[in-house]
């Protein structure tokens, strides 16, 4: 499948950016999210084609300015809605409910 | 650019994970103390480390090289690194004449088995942009110095297969042993954009 997470070869994206002594995880929630790969691998909900394929999907615009596990993120919401095992209403009203106790 | 965040402050996306742990774990789906395991794991156990052990033995026992360049997957796993996102392993050997370099241009794939998790800049759009277009440039940019004929191979990674680099042993390091070798080790050499350098005396 060709798009744009298809990046071999293109032009302009700017220099490589490394940083020193880099943290596996910069934010608390990368981690969640990357032990969230392994909790829904394991009930079956995915496997690694389609989880890839989950990310492949997402908007092209969107998938340049969003992160690594952002993506992860895009295809957990995306697979996870699409077999009825959540629905992405109920994960807003979550995220509201959660806002909204000030629970950060 | 890759850990930036564009179209959402963080503490937006930070909500919309926990809010997604939770719902799974209200659903019964997910504990969140098999995740603090898993983080902790990858965080403290599983990283570069593992994969220099495998360099500093190709380098002292002959036959063990020769085992991993037939079937890395397989000699990989005699010390016991196996797993997700290591299923299937190559291992390409840098010789006087050869430098391998691994990216993964479709997506992020790495040998979690034996590095651990990729830095961010082996992630990055750019470095996966210019990794098959400008090797030598970027690799230059790492600085690495290679010589104009040395051939430059480029190994794209894929959700099947992984590669990990076996780097050149360092001039001058015949008296050291394996677990001293391996401390000489890098996660760059291993991925290519960098040498393993002697020891300064």
């Amino acid at each position: 499948m060709n798009g744009i997470h298809d990046l071999g070869g293109m032009h302009g994206l700017g220099p490589i950016e490394r940083e020193a002594d880099e943290p596996y995880f910069h934010e608390e929630w990368e981690g969640r999210v990357f032990g969230l790969f392994f909790a829904n691998f394991a009930q079956g909900h995915f496997n690694v084609d389609q989880f890839r394929h989950g990310i492949e999907k997402m908007a092209p615009a969107g998938y340049l300015q969003t992160s690594y596990y952002e993506h992860w993120l895009h295809s957990f919401e995306t697979l996870l809605s699409e077999k009825g095992i959540i629905s992405l209403e109920e994960l807003d009203r979550k995220q509201a409910e959660l806002s909204q106790a000030g629970d950060t | 650019m890759a850990h930036d965040h564009h179209n959402a402050p963080p503490s937006d996306t930070a909500m919309r994970v926990k809010a997604l742990e939770t719902l799974l774990t209200e659903k019964g789906l997910v504990d969140p103390a098999a995740i603090d395991t898993l983080i902790d794991l990858y965080q403290t156990k599983i990283g570069p480390r593992n994969g220099a052990k495998v360099v500093a033995r190709a380098w002292t026992d002959p036959d063990y090289r020769a085992r991993l360049l037939e079937d890395g997957t397989k000699a990989i796993a005699e010390f016991g690194f196996t797993g997700v996102q290591g299923e299937d392993m190559v291992v390409v050997e840098n010789t006087e004449d050869v430098h391998n370099l691994v990216v993964c241009t479709l997506c992020s794939c790495y040998p979690w088995p034996t590095l651990g998790l990729p830095p961010i800049w082996y992630k990055s759009a750019p470095y996966r942009a210019r990794a098959v277009s400008d090797p030598r440039g970027v690799i230059a940019e790492f600085g690495v110095d290679l010589p104009e004929d040395v051939e430059v191979r480029v190994w794209d990674s894929n959700a099947e297969l992984r590669y990990l680099v076996l780097p050149r042993r360092p001039a001058g390091t015949d008296d050291m042993d394996e677990d001293q070798l391996a401390e000489l080790v890098s996660r760059d050499a291993m991925i290519g954009t960098a040498l393993v350098e002697a020891p300064a005396s």
